[in-house]
């Protein structure tokens, strides 16, 4: 197994509030980790430094062997500039709980920007592959309709098929599900499913226990700020060794 | 949008009432518009019958003259809108850098000459003479300064600069109505800043931008008529130099009001197709059930 993402002791602060206190976790290609934990406790800040959409204070992560946001000389990070970030966050997809599609371009058009203005690709080979991409998400009807047009499971299935566009490395999921209604969670659930099979690496931040159990070859608990305890699904969830674990959970399936 | 009529089920039986509701009847609206038409004629008999040559009207409606002062007039609102929507956009974006300098300097500048009136402005560019008689690139070149600060010159850096300054509020709300989601999104696909905000965050912005922009060049027309005192040949100059000549003040004011109208008029129009424009993407979930409804029906 061939290491993607390394964070290494990554610390980082809000004025004086320490919302990262030393971070530290690897994760394999094609694998699926799921990042679960109670509301404060870091886990979308964990997910904003992986493509640079916060600063660290402190420690250092990498993407395929690329330090992110940072050239590190001797131990010093000085930060990168802008072009240079975002041909990093090309590389890795993100997904957010409020879809963030762009509401000024239709379907096709958000999942071609990307492709056409940051890869320079070819606008028609990009709009057939965004046919494809629609397809594989079951939207393929919807090609040429607004955002606003659409249910929220669809505009997130949009967002998913909009990351793929880049072809990343690595795709960040931030509670994808968290802002739908209860029954448009599963299609978007079954697309994530189906992606975690193809081998994509992900890593999902939830509150839905039964698709981490399913689809997370391992599940990170964090609270404080810290990551207080890993494992595969199974020893995480059903035989969770932490108190602060086993009430956490209590709680969510309460 | 005839929504209710075209949901409901075609042919379904309306069960018979015995209670029928009386038909509205909008009197007091009768009396206001008789009110209105009447007030209306009286003033276009006044006109008619008052001490006006309409025939001179007509012929001065496309003096040469009449027309080059109209091309001024738009040539000084179009550049001034240009510079103000330049130099508003750099404010709006130093008001939001993290460069506290940038800010004091941008909020500096808005203050300045949001304060001062533009008439008073006008006359300061004008007179710069008095204060730098010569004007100097150091190593490059020099200049006198009354051959460069044309009135047109004058004028441009009067109102572009103090035009700048109401935009930079304009466009800074509609900046601001982008919510910070959209940005974030644009960076996670790799977008450079400029790309964000010339792609994603100044189009969304137009929608809050366009109407009271609009507004403003509307308004910037009619404000260049204030750089007449300072010999600049726009319109309202124009008609002043004929009537000075011929004495037939009315007449070539009401020429002249003519052509505001008009230009006032077409301005509108395109206001009006840009705004539909920048709205078309946006439609919401409701309208997309109208479209829909529209399309069956
Ligand atoms: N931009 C910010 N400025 C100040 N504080 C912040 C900022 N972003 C996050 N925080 C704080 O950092 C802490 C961790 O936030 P984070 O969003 O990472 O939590 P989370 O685990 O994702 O919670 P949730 O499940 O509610 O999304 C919270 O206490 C939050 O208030
Ligand atoms: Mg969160």
């Amino acid at each position: 197994m061939k290491k993607l993402v390394e964070i290494n002791n990554v610390v980082k602060a809000f004025g004086s509030f320490q919302a990262l206190r030393g971070v530290s976790l690897d994760i394999n290609e094609g694998e699926v980790v799921c990042i679960i934990g109670p509301s404060g406790s870091g886990k979308s800040t964990l997910l904003r430094c992986i493509n640079h959409l916060e600063t660290v204070d402190g420690g250092l992560i990498k993407v395929a062997d690329n330090v992110i946001g940072y050239r590190l000389t001797g131990s010093v990070l000085h930060e990168l500039p802008d072009r240079e970030i975002a041909q990093q966050r090309a590389q890795i997809g993100m997904v957010f709980q409020q879809y963030n599609l762009f509401p000024h371009k239709t379907v096709t058009e958000n999942i071609v920007e990307g492709p056409i203005i940051v890869r320079r690709k070819d606008p028609a080979e990009s709009r057939a592959k965004a046919k494809e991409l629609l397809q594989q998400v079951g939207l393929a009807e919807k090609a040429d309709y607004y955002p606003g047009q659409l249910s929220g499971g669809q505009q997130q299935r949009v967002a998913i098929a909009r990351a793929l566009a880049m072809e990343p490395r690595l795709i960040l999921f931030d509670e994808p599900t968290s802002a739908l209604d209860p029954e448009l969670v599963g299609e978007v659930l079954q697309v994530m499913r189906r992606l975690a099979a193809s081998g994509m690496t992900m890593i999902v931040v939830t509150h839905e226990i039964s698709f981490a159990r399913e689809a997370a070859d391992r599940v990170v608990f964090m609270d404080g700020g810290q990551i207080v305890e890993e494992g595969t699904a199974d020893e995480l969830i059903s035989n969770p060794r932490n108190e602060r674990t086993r009430e956490f959970l209590s709680a969510v399936r309460a | 949008m005839n929504t209710i009529s075209a949901t409901k089920p075609t042919g379904a039986p309306i069960s018979a009432s015995p209670y029928v509701v009386a038909k509205h009847i909008p009197y007091a609206r009768y009396v206001i518009s008789a009110a209105l038409i009447v007030a209306l004629a009286l003033i276009a008999h006044a006109f008619a019958v008052g001490q006006i040559q309409w025939l001179v009207v007509r012929q001065y409606l496309f003096d040469s003259a009449i027309m080059n002062g109209m091309i001024n007039t738009i040539i000084l609102t179009f550049f001034s809108m240009v510079a103000g929507i330049a130099l508003g956009l750099a404010s709006a974006l130093m008001t939001d850098s993290q460069n506290p300098l940038m800010r004091s300097v941008s909020s500096g500048y808005r203050f300045f000459f949001r304060s001062i009136p533009i008439l008073l402005q006008l006359l300061i560019w004008y007179n710069l003479a008095l204060v730098f008689p010569r004007i100097v690139v150091p190593g490059i070149a020099s200049f006198e300064t009354t051959q460069v600060i044309t009135p047109f010159v004058a004028a441009l850096l009067a109102f572009g600069i103090s035009q700048g300054a109401y935009t930079s509020e304009v466009i800074r709300s509609g900046l601001l109505s982008v919510g910070r989601g959209q940005v974030e999104a644009a960076k996670s696909i790799g977008m450079t800043r400029g790309a964000t905000l010339r792609r994603i965050v100044l189009p969304q912005a137009m929608r809050v931008i366009v109407p009271p922009l609009g507004n403003e060049t509307i308004g910037m027309l009619k404000y260049t008529s204030l750089a007449s005192i300072i010999q600049y040949q726009d319109i309202v100059y124009s008609t002043q130099t004929i009537y000075y000549a011929n004495g037939l003040v009315i007449e070539m004011l009401i020429v002249c009001a003519f052509w505001y109208l008009l230009v006032v008029a077409t301005l509108s129009y395109f206001q009006s197709k840009i705004e539909k424009h920048y709205n078309k993407s946006n439609q919401t979930h409701s309208s997309r059930v109208e479209n829909s409804v529209e399309k069956a029906g």
